[in-house]
């Protein structure tokens, strides 16, 4: 059973591989300051106030971009949204094309989802598979009156019918390069970064 | 028959020499031997020792043929290099009257593989109750002189004493398999660490030991002989040396296997490592090599017991016990005693051929390699190495738990009475 | 890659806490309405059960459904040889099912292990308990167990992630000889740094247990009052001991209870923290008084719920992947 070792990690204690070598830097931490306050005036001005919105991010990177949107909306309309974070990797429908995955904390806010604006917050999105997964693993959670999607960075080649409602950046890509977003909470800066393929194919999230 | 030339045989691994073999017997050994008419087996680098003699194997037939018949068995025992084997009575029917031990004889005359000389049950129907006809059968064409209830100990103390007195009439012997029955009730390997561990039930060495003890005694009280079978633990070893030092009539024999593997084979669950008495520690293993080596042991024999494929391929405690012998048996003896220097090929000659007849009272086996002898020899070759490959044997039984392994010392021919039986490692059909 | 849990020795102290951490992540899921969960869906798990155990069999069965794998039901008494079909015949029927993994109980020590190395189904083997050998998902959910009770996370309310049991003092009272709960327990609490006291009468104790990584005594007072544990663990005892061969292990039931068995007296001796165990069924009046089996520090009924847990989280990690081992870093 040694894929039991590695399948629950504290992402905070452990640093994963960090973006290949030769990569440029899109997004620096200004950038992504930047683009988190714009979302945050989106979030209040689409749901005209901050009532009912509760934020979960999806880990790993989501749930500082969660808190850090939540952080936003404290100064902004000095009310302190519920934040929690969503791990969907029981949903996914790819689970057996690979090792066995890292299983992360889901951790809700109390008060539950009933009736929320759920605004799901990831790093970046690419197939949307990844929030498919949240969308079905929402529905066993509750029943929130609305979902929204806010990310950091939208790469495209979307597999699914699904769109984000509110997005830091658009990088047009190329399906072998890849997309590495550090965040200062994880792995020590902020910064967006774009690699030349890698040696093998990655995961799609 | 034509006679037999071997030329350049290392007679029990001294120098090279040759002999000739003519009507059944050697007739004439020396260098630069020549016969006209004779066919020459070239024996350069090859070690010659009187045919071996098993004091204990399991030939199946009558009533298991589906595990070995005397045909094959008796194959196995030609490629082994036996010229002789005693075939054990737990048979179906068992082998307690005349009838049943002289037809397993005649099974053995008619396959010419090698003699096959039965073991008479001691108790009617092995079950420990009453003496089968002792006497019947030592009369018999069969001429039974080795008695045993082996698969079964005979547990009860006054049916042992008088079975060790009756058989002094026609110096037969019987020969014991030392298992206290209640301390071994359902045990399914020895009982130690590796035991506590698995969950296996467990067959502890003082089951073994407290019956030779007792037997020891016994046969020193009513003055008879006494063989104990496939002694396997340390405390044995020390019962019987103490006993033949009080000059009691015991002789003992070990199996390879006991002087090889130990119980922690048991680990993988596999069933090929499960046998009565059970693989020990490796103190017993050294133990049983050291009473081997100094005669407290007096003799190899194989205990060679062939099962089915459905009686092994399941799980540990639903599984049969024994192991196949026949064929890997002098593979093992030099692996493991000569090769490591605790016994001369002169000593084996005597712990696998000279001590099994005398121990058997058989004539005609066991006899040195010398003019006059009947001509039963095995030439081997010490410096092959082979694979244990249950599949290419001629046992049906594939319950070897050697396979895989590499032994040293192939057996490349074997005579019976001055008849091959086995050339080039092949066993041969003679015209005559 | 180890894709097989035979016996409690197949996992470090790494594995076995992350087989606790991810025990808590599904625990998480079966506190919801939607206890379901898509993740092993079209996967099939056999429960293949040679011995009786409606427990154990709807524990995993529970765990199998809730991640949405098919389950398939499998009794067989008998042994081999005397009645039924053989072990072999009956794997290889299963494999022409398409079993991903055969939960397997049986009567016999190794039986398991057989299953999977005799190349009979490609399947992953779990062991549910095989004759007197092991258990290992019952030393999982009782070492979960003891982990939420002892170890706790900061709010009180499950086990710390990532904790081990390091210095959790273990005293598990009963026929350790034929029972398999106590030899999967000794391991994995050993594994996972708790400190194991075997207690039993000298006639159920096997001979070799000296060499087990844990103190063994035959003075239950002294265990319980000198050692202070945090956790005891009772262990059923089968009154057909009694009738066995040679006048039985203890003399009479009422020896037994009186030396060995925990009452209200002995409860007292405990210190306040300290949970009281067992693997159920119980005797009760015989190993375990009722007082002891009903008092608030006693954990058997929540040990029967986080056996759910901790079985879908076995099931998750031998099943949810590719079967290969991860590289280092993992997959995003």
């Amino acid at each position: 059973m040694s894929a039991a070792r590695d399948a629950v990690r504290d992402p905070a204690r452990e640093p994963d591989a960090g973006p290949p070598p030769g990569g440029r830097v899109l997004l620096e931490g200004a950038d992504i300051h930047r683009a988190l306050t714009r979302i945050a005036h989106e979030l209040l001005e689409a749901n005209k106030g901050p009532a009912d919105l509760l934020l979960l991010g999806i880990p790993t990177r989501g749930v500082p971009l969660a808190q850090r949107l939540a952080q936003r909306l404290l100064e902004v309309e000095g009310t302190v949204v519920p934040t929690g974070s969503l791990d969907v990797t029981m949903y996914r429908d790819d689970l057996r094309r690979h090792p066995t995955r890292t299983l992360l904390p889901t951790e809700l806010p109390p008060g539950g989802l009933d009736d929320k604006v759920v605004v799901l917050v990831d790093d970046v999105l690419y197939s949307g598979r990844t929030i498919r997964a949240a969308l079905d693993a929402l529905s066993d959670l509750g029943r929130p009156r609305a979902v929204r999607l806010a990310v950091l960075v939208d790469r495209g080649h979307r597999e699914l019918p699904i769109r984000a409602d509110h997005v830091g950046k658009n990088l047009p890509t190329s399906a072998a390069e890849r997309v590495s977003v550090l965040l200062a909470e994880r792995d020590g800066r902020d910064a967006v970064v774009l690699s030349p393929p890698p040696a093998g194919t990655g995961a799609r999230p | 028959m034509s006679p037999v030339l071997v030329t350049g045989a290392r007679v029990l691994g001294g120098e090279p020499t040759d002999l000739l073999l003519a009507d059944g017997r050697i007739t004439a050994v020396g260098p630069g031997l020549s016969a006209d008419g004779a066919s020459v087996l070239d024996a350069a680098g090859l070690v010659a020792l009187p045919g071996l003699v098993d004091l204990h194997t399991h030939l199946r037939e009558p009533g298991r043929e589906d595990a070995e018949t005397v045909e094959t068995g008796t194959q196995a025992a030609a490629r082994g290099g036996f010229t002789a084997v005693f075939a054990m009575a737990n048979t179906f029917p068992v082998a307690d009257t005349a009838g049943v031990v002289e037809q397993v004889k005649r099974l053995g005359d008619e396959a010419g593989w090698a003699e096959v000389r039965p073991v008479g049950a001691v108790t009617v129907g092995l079950a420990g109750r009453q003496l089968a006809e002792l006497g019947a059968m030592a009369d018999s064409a069969a001429g039974v002189r080795v008695f045993s209830d082996d698969g079964h100990c005979v547990s009860d103390a006054v049916l042992m004493r008088r079975a060790l007195e009756y058989v002094k009439a026609f110096d037969g012997v019987i020969a014991q398999h030392a298992q206290e029955p209640r301390l071994t009730e359902d045990a399914q390997m020895n009982e130690g660490t590796v035991s506590a561990v698995l969950g296996l039930r467990g067959w502890p060495s003082v089951a073994e030991e407290a019956v030779i003890a007792r037997d020891v005694l016994l046969a020193e009280h009513v003055g008879s002989r006494l063989h104990v079978c496939h002694v396997s633990t340390a405390g044995s070893v020390e019962i019987l040396r103490w006993a033949k030092q009080r000059g009691v009539q015991v002789t003992a024999e070990v199996t390879p296997h006991h002087l090889l593997l130990t119980d922690e084979l048991a680990r993988s669950y596999d069933p090929v490592y499960k046998v009565n008495p059970p693989l020990r520690t490796q103190a017993d293993v050294e133990a049983v090599r050291e009473g081997l080596a100094d005669g407290t042991i007096d003799v190899v024999a194989t205990d060679h017991a062939p099962h089915p494929l459905e009686d092994k391929d399941c799980e540990w405690a639903a599984a049969a016990m024994g192991m196949t012998g026949l064929e890997t048996a002098l593979s093992v003896v030099q692996h493991a005693m000569v090769d490591t220097g605790l016994l001369t090929w002169e000593q084996v000659a005597d712990r696998m051929s000279a001590a099994p007849a005398r121990i058997g009272r058989l004539a005609g086996q066991g006899e040195p390699l010398a003019v006059g002898s009947a001509a039963n020899l095995v030439l081997l070759d010490p410096a092959a190495r082979w694979t244990v490959d249950p599949a290419q044997m001629a046992t049906s039984g594939r319950n070897s738990p050697f396979r895989g392994m590499e032994l040293p010392g192939r057996v490349v021919a074997t005579v019976l009475r001055g008849r091959p039986t086995v050339l080039d490692s092949h066993l041969v059909r003679s015209t005559s | 890659m180890n894709r097989h849990l035979l016996s409690a020795a197949d996992l470090d102290r790494a594995e076995a806490v992350a087989v606790l951490d991810v025990s808590e992540e599904m625990a998480a899921t079966q506190r919801r309405e939607i206890k379901k969960l898509p993740t092993l869906r079209g996967r099939t798990v056999v429960n293949l059960f040679f011995e009786d155990s409606t427990r154990t069999r709807t524990s995993f069965e529970a765990a199998a459904k809730r991640l949405s794998a098919d389950v398939i039901n499998f009794s067989a008494k008998g042994s081999s040889v005397s009645k039924g079909e053989s072990l072999k015949d009956t794997a290889l029927t299963l494999e022409a099912m398409g079993a991903d993994a055969v939960v397997v109980r049986h009567w016999a020590s190794g039986a398991p292990h057989r299953l999977a190395h005799a190349g009979w189904t490609r399947g992953s083997v779990v062991n549910a308990g095989d004759g007197t050998h092991e258990h290992p998902t019952q030393a999982l959910l009782d070492a979960y167990t003891i982990r939420r009770h002892l170890r706790p996370a900061g709010d009180g309310t499950h086990g710390g992630t990532g904790q081990d049991l390091e210095g959790v003092r273990v005293t598990i009272v009963g026929d350790v000889l034929h029972s398999r709960v106590a030899r999967s327990n000794v391991l994995l609490l050993h594994t996972l740094g708790a400190r194991v006291t075997l207690v039993a009468p000298p006639t159920l104790l096997p001979v070799g247990v000296e060499s087990w990584p844990c103190e063994v005594t035959s003075d239950l007072d002294g265990a319980l009052a000198d050692g202070a544990p945090d956790a005891v663990m009772m262990l059923r005892v089968q009154r057909e001991r009694m009738e066995a061969a040679g006048g039985g292990f203890f003399p009479s039931v009422r020896e037994y209870t009186r030396r060995y068995g925990l009452g209200r007296s002995r409860l007292a001796l405990l210190p306040e923290h300290t949970i009281v165990m067992h693997p159920g069924p119980m005797n009760r009046g015989l190993e375990i008084s009722a007082d002891a089996a009903d008092s608030p520090r006693s954990t058997i009924v929540e040990q029967v719920g986080n056996g759910v847990a901790v079985r879908m989280a076995v099931l998750y990690l031998l099943l949810a992947g590719d079967g290969t081992t991860p590289t280092p870093g993992g997959t995003p």
